[in-house]
């Protein structure tokens, strides 16, 4: 008596197949195909701040904002370059105390902190992590894991740059409103544009730079240039967030360098689904609230977001955007081999 | 005065060095997997001990004994459960270990580990005086204590046969395989005794302080400097690094200030990839992880 066994046969829908060419524009119903998803993504995070009930909700929204920026820049980094970076929380601390500083002791307003904030940290980030980019494997990782942890004993050592008290009394942004809708046009901007990027001839260059470097060498490309292109990326969101950041809370201080920053772009990124550059704002999306509602596990929290971080990767590493994707746009069926 | 003291505490800091990265090293030479779960099995080590002597009221040295078996369970099992999972797939065997680890500290953390409350006892109280300098006895039996895992590791790796072939993976893990190797059973043991190694530096070391959950990111950061140092999956590298890393933050930490200690392990590890980024004797390597 021999077992027969099942297995799910996939087949694309053919709505799916038409709108993937230029057929797309023929008809509504293709064009709609393509459109409500992405639609449906930029109305509901450009609702989010008037459907919110208080001024708390209109705070978190504003944190999801930097989150989803890590996320996206650790997707985009890891998955399409090959440089996995658990620094998320260096970025965060140079942005926000270039902006912060120079808010401080030079009396700049936000409008300028930021944009210098960010790019000069974004500098000063590739830099740092420049020796790092000739070599494979885990160096990027191991040194972006400990630079953070480095700058926060020694700020907190050396008393510079506010010590463990940070710099208190920054300027804040003008009202709520222009915060909410700066990060948030901001993760719409970076998340378009790199979906832009990747599929550009620059990010056949980058998953070549992760999958076969030598074949870049080949082309006479330097491979360095392109990693450190693709940081400067990162960072440049990285260092956006913090310095956001500094002027929300008018404070900077060591809990910018903190492990919560490294760790939950990885969770958001592993959980919303990798690869796909949305998948991590989805993954804040569905994490950040759920985190809000944890809050008074204080500490806990970051070991709950840990364990949920093994189990997709170990369980489940196609992640939500993945998996939602398969069923938007194929059929499913069982069939006896 | 100064020199012997500079001399003296820069040895015995480098071979607290090499205590605390000869784990990480045979798990990284071995496995390929950088154990970033490395700090957070050293506090726990200290942890458990405390909570075995103090709460269940064993015997210390049964104690030591236990703990150092659990935590070599734990490495075991991180192995068999989790990376197995995900061989071969870079990104996800970095945040594998990487979230394990984030996940034992922070919750030592949320148990309140800090403060003088949870101290190990030191296994023999006395001050020695070498040359003039004092030394207690615990720094002493560091010194010993890191000698004889030198000396036992190298006889391991040279004359048994288990030993032999995590060499064998280590060096040429294709070669390794065609003689008949199993892979994922030496990378096992590489982890469990890697992280009963940190277990025996955790003991070893916990008792001059106390068990607090900062010094598990120490411990991390210091043993990937030396590791990167002396050339990742190299163990007379990770030797040599350690004495030149110790010896120049116990300079730093006598001239300058005793706080710049990470910074120097940190400038160590800049200066290193800049210059000779296989490390100081990586040397086989070289070809293989340069672009």
């Amino acid at each position: 008596m021999e077992k027969t066994s099942r297995r799910k046969e996939r087949l694309d829908r053919g709505v799916k197949v038409r709108s993937d060419t230029v057929y797309a524009v023929s008809s509504w119903k293709e064009m709609l195909f393509l459109l409500a998803p992405r639609g449906i993504l930029i109305i509901g995070l450009l609702c989010a701040p008037l459907l919110v009930p208080n001024l708390y909700w209109q705070r978190v929204i504003c944190i999801l904002g930097v989150y989803a920026l890590l996320a996206i820049g650790f997707d985009f980094l890891a998955n399409f370059v090959g440089l996995v970076s658990l620094g998320g929380a260096l970025f965060i601390g140079v942005g926000g105390y270039i902006s912060g500083a120079l808010n401080h002791y030079f009396g700049l307003p936000p409008f300028l902190t930021i944009p210098i904030g960010s790019i000069g940290g974004a500098f000063i980030c590739t830099l740092i992590l420049l020796p790092t980019l000739p070599l494979r494997g885990v160096y990027f990782a191991i040194v972006s894991f400990t630079l953070p942890l480095v700058a926060d004993r020694t700020i907190c050592a050396t008393n510079v740059l506010g010590g463990t008290d940070g710099i208190p009394g920054l300027s804040m942004l003008a009202n709520t409103w222009v915060n909410q809708y700066s990060i948030l046009g901001m993760v719409l901007l970076s998340l378009f544009g790199l979906r832009r990027i990747v599929n550009e001839d620059i990010g056949v260059v980058f998953r070549g730079v992760k999958d076969n470097d030598q074949a870049i060498r080949a082309s006479g490309l330097s491979v360095i240039y392109y990693k450190a292109v693709a940081v400067f990326i990162a960072a440049l969101m990285g260092c956006f967030g913090g310095a956001f950041l500094a002027h929300l809370y008018g404070w900077v201080g060591v809990s910018l360098l903190s492990m919560d920053f490294s760790v939950f772009p990885l969770v958001a990124t592993v959980v919303g689904g990798p690869v796909t550059l949305a998948g991590p704002l989805l993954g804040c999306i569905i994490l950040v609230p759920i985190s809000e509602m944890l809050r008074a596990f204080g500490e806990l929290r970051i070991v709950i977001y840990s364990l949920i971080l093994v189990f997709f990767v170990l369980f489940w590493s196609e992640g939500v955007l993945n998996w939602a994707r398969r069923k938007y746009e194929q059929f499913e069926h069982w069939v006896e081999v | 005065m100064n020199i012997m003291n500079i001399l003296i505490y820069g040895f015995v800091n480098s071979l607290l060095l090499v205590l605390m990265a000869l784990g990480f090293a045979l798990a990284y030479s071995v496995s390929r997997v950088p154990n970033f779960t490395h700090g957070a099995l050293y506090v726990l080590a200290g942890y458990l001990t405390w909570i075995f002597v103090n709460r269940l009221g064993l015997n210390y040295g049964l104690s030591i004994i236990l703990s150092i078996a659990v935590i070599t369970g734990i490495g075991w099992l991180v192995y068999q459960v989790a990376v197995i999972r995900v061989r071969g797939m870079p990104v996800s065997e970095i945040i594998v270990t990487f979230a394990i680890g984030i996940a034992i500290l922070e919750f030592l953390r949320w148990l309140g580990l800090r403060g003088a409350t949870y101290v190990l006892p030191v296994f023999y109280m006395k001050t020695i005086n070498i040359f003039g300098v004092p030394v207690d006895s615990q720094r002493i039996a560091a010194v010993i204590i890191a000698a004889l895992i030198v000396l036992a590791l190298w006889l391991f790796t040279h004359c048994t046969k288990m030993g032999l072939s995590l060499r064998g993976i280590a060096q040429n893990e294709r070669a390794a395989l065609m003689l008949g190797i199993d892979s994922d059973r030496a990378a096992t043991l590489a982890l469990s005794l890697g992280s009963a190694l940190v277990a025996v530096a955790g003991i070893t070391i916990i008792p001059m302080g106390n068990v607090n959950v900062p010094a598990g990111y120490d411990v991390l950061v210091f043993a990937i400097a030396v590791c990167i140092c002396g050339g990742l999956g190299s163990w007379t590298g990770t030797i040599l690094a350690a004495f030149v890393i110790g010896f120049a933050q116990t300079i730093v930490a006598y001239l300058i200030a005793p706080h710049l200690v990470m910074v120097v392990a940190l400038a160590a590890v800049i200066l290193i990839l800049i210059f000779k980024p296989s490390g100081l004797f990586g040397r086989q390597k070289e070809l293989e992880e340069r672009v």
